[in-house]
């Protein structure tokens, strides 16, 4: 047991050797010396990138954690207001097939729309800048949550509701103590997604609109961009995902806290 | 059972349905049910038998006819035990007490449903932690805390072995010789059906001329039955009987 415990892990372990090792092998074999710069060495990343507090001009880890502390807030908070409003739609779409009939097919367009297309007319309609980058994290975020938790309310076995029928439950017992719990697991599953968009919706958002003085990680991985910083750039792109990756872990762990007991074990 | 008796306490009354038109599932079903009686139905795929005991619940409305049922609380136990997954086994034989509109203090009835099917030691097991034949029990012990006054089954114990069934319907006759509910027992099984029943009927396909209760057979045993009662010769004749009717309502 404790064996195959301790060999879990040695997969991501091996390919995360063979992707260093592309990386070397890339930026030291594949480009041109001339063109070197542009994917600077692992270790150089390292000294240069992540070793550095404060170099000016916007350069260094200070900057980076800054805007990334940034950025970290506007997707936790852009994320909690999906997470309302996409799981009041959900209940009230799950209440009538009329308000799911109506919404739907707008919430699969939102789905596929380039939501970087309506940059333009998002900054003529809104002023603040905070505003701004939340309405793009939630227009990203907002499927995934929103259709999760409409699945877990209306897929209830007939069964279950025929015995709360017979019992006589009210309208308001069968959403408690029925469908609630029951669309718990993919609300969790939709919030883990969603949570991911949030950070990419953060991301594109400091892109697109960074008037004022706030500056989010997107804003600096574009500065980086635009000046060829390849240490700068790979930092700030490395640090942008690991937010991605700490949030869907925080919310996977939240996820098993509440419907681990009866859940992941029942499906196993 | 029989015709227009007073006793009844479940009484079927030229009760027919159809869920598309012009193909009726149930056509002309007569049935009168005694008070802590038992009765099995028993019938080929598709000839309405699950959907009687819908109609029993008030889960579907009949197209025609009229069911009466002079009690309190009706039960339904599904071929699924239907257990929140969510929940303990204390938690779910709880429920009724939770969603239903009388509330009355009943602690004791929860323990007492519980130690009823034997599953005192495993309260705080959740569903997927317990055997297919613990879940049926938990199922049980759930639609005793009302005391209801008629369980319908709805072929309860089709998805578990042969030896743990034969357990459940012992725990079943027990249960049902202590709380003296009427029954109505859907099911395919035939030895199953006489083995608890007093009373085992029949069903058939609609067709234009004939009612879909074809026949109705009386099982002569005492409500005292043990488990060596399958293997005595009169419960062979009546279970070839029954398979015999069977195969004529088949056809």
């Amino acid at each position: 047991m404790s064996a195959t415990h301790r060999f879990r892990q040695l997969p991501t372990l091996v390919l995360f050797v063979l992707f260093i090792g592309v990386w070397y092998l890339i930026s030291m074999v594949i480009l041109p010396p001339y063109k070197q710069f542009l994917l600077p060495r692992p270790d150089v990343v390292i000294t240069d990138g992540f070793l550095v507090w404060n170099k000016g001009d916007q350069r260094g880890m200070k900057t980076v954690l800054q805007s990334l502390w940034n950025t970290t807030q506007i997707a936790v908070l852009g994320l909690l207001i999906t997470t309302i409003f996409g799981t009041l739609l959900a209940l009230l779409m799950s209440f009538s097939k009329w308000v799911e009939r109506a919404t739907w097919p707008y919430l699969v367009a939102l789905q596929a729309a380039p939501v970087i297309a309506l940059t333009p007319l998002i900054r003529a309609l809104i002023d603040s800048p905070t505003t701004q980058r939340l309405l793009v994290v939630v227009l990203i975020a907002f499927f995934p949550i929103t259709s999760a938790t409409l699945f877990g309310l209306t897929t209830v076995p007939r069964e279950l509701h025929d015995l709360f029928t017979i019992h006589k439950a009210t309208r308001k017992v069968r959403l408690l103590k029925l469908q609630v719990p029951h669309s718990l697991p993919s609300f969790f599953l939709g919030l883990r997604t969603s949570a991911g968009l949030a950070v990419v919706g953060a991301i594109v958002g400091d892109f697109y609109f960074r008037r004022g003085g706030q500056v989010g990680i997107g804003a600096q991985i574009d500065l980086y961009r635009a000046q060829l910083w390849g240490p700068e750039l790979i930092v700030a792109v490395i640090m942008a995902s690991a937010l991605g990756i700490t949030l869907f872990l925080i919310f996977s762990w939240i996820s098993h806290a509440v419907v681990g007991r009866w859940y992941d074990s029942s499906r196993r | 059972m029989g015709v227009m008796t007073s006793a009844s306490t479940l009484s079927i009354c030229g009760v027919s349905k159809s869920f598309d038109a012009g193909h009726p599932i149930l056509r002309d079903v007569n049935l009168d049910v005694e008070v802590g009686q038992f009765v099995s139905i028993v019938g080929p795929t598709g000839c309405g038998k699950s959907t009687l005991l819908r109609l029993i619940a008030s889960l579907d409305i009949p197209d025609a006819g009229q069911i009466s049922f002079n009690g309190s609380g009706i039960e339904f136990l599904f071929q699924d035990p239907t257990l929140l997954p969510w929940r303990t086994l204390l938690q779910n034989v709880a429920l009724p007490l939770e969603i239903g509109s009388r509330k009355v203090q009943t602690k004791d009835d929860i323990i007492q449903a519980i130690s009823a099917v034997g599953l005192t030691d495993h309260i705080l097991k959740y569903p997927h932690e317990l055997s297919g034949g613990m879940r049926m029990r938990t199922s049980l012990a759930r639609s005793l805390v009302r005391h209801a006054d008629l369980f319908l089954f709805d072929e309860p114990f089709s998805a578990v072995d042969e030896i743990t069934r034969e357990k459940l319907h012992l725990d079943l006759l027990r249960l049902h010789q202590s709380k003296k509910f009427t029954s109505v027992f859907v099911t395919h099984n035939i030895s199953e059906a006489v083995f608890l029943s007093d009373v085992v009927v029949v069903l058939g396909a609609p067709t234009n001329f004939l009612s879909s209760v074809r026949a109705v057979i009386e099982i002569p045993f005492g409500r005292e039955r043990e488990d060596t009662l399958r293997f005595d010769t009169q419960f062979t004749d009546l279970c070839r009987r029954t398979h015999h009717e069977l195969e004529l309502a088949s056809t």
